[in-house]
């Protein structure tokens, strides 16, 4: 018997080392079960997990184990009665988070030991790259890819082998390939996962585009705020080397391409490729001017590719199962399957890899379980900062890069994040703008400028300043974004605002000429009070409010200051009479 | 560093960064990154030390290194506590975790204690949206917040440090 510990990023973050500790710590010689780990299995909503494997069969799932429960598995599996702790079991509900998903680009992920090669070539690891070097000429690969209908899923959803094709055709002996793992979009993380997880998927697919597109150097440039992904890249290319599938004539063939990784510093911009190409190179991350695209004159001016994490690490299945098998999954226009990040107010949250051509509806409430607390959904948040919040009412819209996109959000690199009726849309506009304003690299006036102006404007709107007028403002400013800026973060930029008005005009509405939050978060637009005839005195707000703000004798009804008061709503959450008021 | 023409361990594990990076300027994220690891923060003497090793100027280092968010001109205090304010985060309420945050320590974002023992830095994402609100301080990440949970944990720091203090 084996015990597996889900030790990816977020694993961690809840405590899934501490409990890989623990029960290692109860271990002696005479136990014949092991203990080992793996990446993330996507099932944010439940860490810290442990899988119970019988050789390669998965026989339980554990769920929210802590270091506190790990005598009673060490026993429990010494004895082999797995049901002595059946009430650490996955539920069904649970279950079927996993069993909805189809997946590719997250095919280890929570399965693969992500720190042993071995773990990975025991899963048809590598056997794509040696059918390709040894089997295929670069065009014939750029064939199945363009079969396949693969295309880009970092956002802009443009075919890859289009791309591959472009740099294989530059002339020019010194090309680069190079993997986009700088997952800025506030909210995405699947792209860390991959790499956490699943470090030789993404060697493997690199280095299958590098004969392609006949490079030399593949390099990949991951965020600086991935550590553990760093780690476990870093060590993949060691291991990997150490085996030929690095460095010079790749498994014996004629085929040699050195592998590389540069830690980016943080600048959301360096998304885009040509200011990621500029980072590469030692500068600021500002964009270039297109043509030259990188495919003629990218990295050190040669002939150079990104793609992004997933997009790599959906090559190795193609080329094994076909590029039809593939194709055979999705829409007309989207193919294959796609990642979502899969957060917010909702209740099962995670990663969730599904053909495209299923409707949001379905991630959300069929995948993800519906709302927490079970409270009305009012949207969604796709595409991050370049994309956009699609009502309730258009829930059925199908994942697709052109469906999604005539409702004025985008695919993007698939960040979902889920909004409740307590989420303020224009508050959700702001947020994004003081994430654009801040992250422009100021090449742009437009975007430079444009973003602060915005940003000001949101600003007083939502503090109860808001001016007849100014949503028109807003949207003057955010057409002569999406005119004046030079990159496409730049020309997206304002489709969080342009969106929350074209869907919640209402709110806008409200928040200028009542002087109102409908979802009331606005703190500057609230105030708290407590109903004195229904307070009981029970004392819990004035024990758990942050600011002392509270102040009342037991069982006598009890007052808050709205000088202190920082309007956080612990007091209604802890209330159980229902005696706070917000106004 | 010190006056004399001599080199501290600093300076050496530096200029070993420096001779692995080549002196290209095409490096200079990692160098700066090194250099960073190395002092906790890039001081100016360094800054102009590494643009003379690169052989470009102080101004281009410059701009390199308040351009990324990563890089930080003064030191920072010995917890650095980075607040997620990413999207799930900021549905979740990361705003209220940072007023509780802000109120407790009497700082702002991008500030450090007087006493030297926190800074505060908010950023983009930490990737663990589903246990949002996070923050990290240093590398340890605390999820699913709320404004008396990361003033606790603010607490448990400080009594470990005057507890490590008297001992």
């Amino acid at each position: 018997m084996r015990l597996v510990v889900g030790q990816g990023s977020c694993g961690v973050a809840a405590g899934a080392g501490k409990t890989y500790a623990a029960i290692k710590a109860l271990m002696n010689e005479n136990d014949t079960f092991e203990l080992g780990s793996t990446g993330c299995i996507g099932m944010c909503f439940l860490e810290p997990i442990i899988d119970v494997y019988e050789g390669d069969e998965l026989v339980k799932r554990l769920v929210h184990v802590t270091e506190d429960h790990a005598a009673a598995i060490v026993d429990a599996v010494r004895a082999g009665e797995l049901d002595r702790i059946s009430n650490l079991f996955i539920s069904d509900d649970d279950a079927s988070f996993l069993e909805q998903q189809t997946r590719i680009a997250l095919r280890n992920c929570g399965i693969i030991d992500p720190t042993d090669i071995g773990s990975y070539k025991a899963r048809d690891g590598y056997k794509a790259l040696e059918k390709v070097l040894k089997t295929m000429t670069p065009e014939e690969v750029i064939e199945e890819i363009k079969v396949s209908g693969l295309a880009g899923r970092g956002g802009a959803g443009f075919p890859t082998w289009f791309k591959w094709n472009a740099a294989r055709q530059s002339k020019g002996e010194e090309k680069y390939l190079i993997c986009n793992a700088d997952e800025g979009d506030p909210g995405a993380f699947m792209d860390r996962a991959v790499i956490e997880s699943d470090p030789h998927t993404l060697i493997e697919g690199m280095l299958i585009g590098a004969y392609a597109i006949g490079a030399s150097e593949a390099i990949v440039y991951v965020r600086a705020e991935y550590p553990l992904a760093i780690i476990n890249l870093n060590n993949a290319i060691s291991q990997a080397r150490a085996e030929g599938i690095i460095g010079k004539n790749i498994m014996g063939t004629d085929f040699s391409c050195e592998f590389r990784y540069m830690a980016g510093a943080g600048a959301f911009v360096c998304g885009e490729e040509t200011a990621l190409i500029e980072s590469l190179e030692g500068k600021r991350g500002m964009p270039r001017l297109k043509p030259p695209f990188p495919a003629a004159a990218g990295y050190k001016m040669k002939p150079s590719n990104i793609n992004n994490v997933e997009t790599f690490a959906n090559v190795a299945w193609i080329i094994l199962n076909g590029g039809d098998k593939f194709a055979a999954m999705g829409t007309e226009t989207s193919k294959g399957t796609k990642v979502f990040a899969l957060t917010g107010k909702i209740k099962r949250g995670g990663l969730v890899e599904i053909p495209m051509g299923q409707t949001l509806r379905h991630v959300i409430f069929d995948i993800g379980g519906g709302i927490r607390d079970d409270k009305k959904i009012k949207a969604v948040q796709m595409g991050g900062p370049s994309g956009g919040c699609i009502p309730e009412h258009l829930l059925d819209t199908v994942i697709d890069y052109k469906a999604l996109g005539a409702t004025g959000a985008i695919m993007g690199s698939g960040g979902m994040v889920v909004m409740n009726e307590d989420t303020c849309m224009v508050g959700m506009a702001k947020f994004f703008l003081d994430f654009t304003s801040k992250e422009s690299c100021g090449k742009c006036v437009h975007c430079r400028i444009g973003t602060k102006r915005m940003l000001e404007v949101l600003t007083r709107i939502v503090e109860g300043n808001g001016r007849e007028g100014d949503v028109e403002l807003l949207e003057e400013l955010c057409i002569s974004i999406k005119d004046g800026a030079l990159c496409g973060l730049g020309q997206t930029a304002p489709n969080p605002v342009l969106t929350t008005i074209r869907y919640f005009r209402d709110e806008y509405d409200a928040h200028i000429r009542e002087k109102r939050c409908p979802a009331g978060e606005c703190r500057d637009l609230l105030t708290f009070t407590i109903d004195a005839d229904k307070c009981k005195g029970c004392t819990l707000c004035a024990r758990n409010c942050p600011a002392a703000a509270i102040t009342g004798q037991v069982k006598t009804p009890h007052v808050i200051d709205n000088e202190k008061c920082i309007k956080c709503g612990q007091c209604i959450k802890n209330c159980k009479f229902g005696a706070v008021q917000v106004m | 560093m010190c006056e004399c023409s001599c080199k501290d361990e600093k300076m050496l594990t530096l200029d070993e960064t420096l001779e692995k990076c080549g002196h290209d300027a095409g490096n200079l994220i990692t160098i700066l990154q090194s250099a960073q690891e190395i002092y906790g923060y890039l001081p100016a003497e360094i800054i102009y030390y590494v643009a003379a090793q690169t052989g470009i100027s102080p101004a281009r280092v410059m701009g390199v290194a308040t351009f990324y968010s990563q890089f930080r001109l003064e030191p920072v205090g010995k917890y650095l506590i980075m607040l997620c304010k990413g999207t799930a985060c900021h549905v979740n309420g990361a705003g209220v975790i940072e007023t509780a945050i802000c109120d407790e320590l009497g700082i702002k974002d991008g500030q450090t204690t007087e006493d030297g023992l926190f800074s505060l830095k908010t950023v983009a994402c930490l990737g663990c949206c589903s246990l949002s609100p996070v923050m990290m301080i240093n590398d340890e990440a605390y999820g699913s917040l709320t404004p008396n949970k990361a003033v606790a944990i603010l607490n448990d720091y400080r009594s470990r440090e005057e507890g490590g203090a008297e001992a």
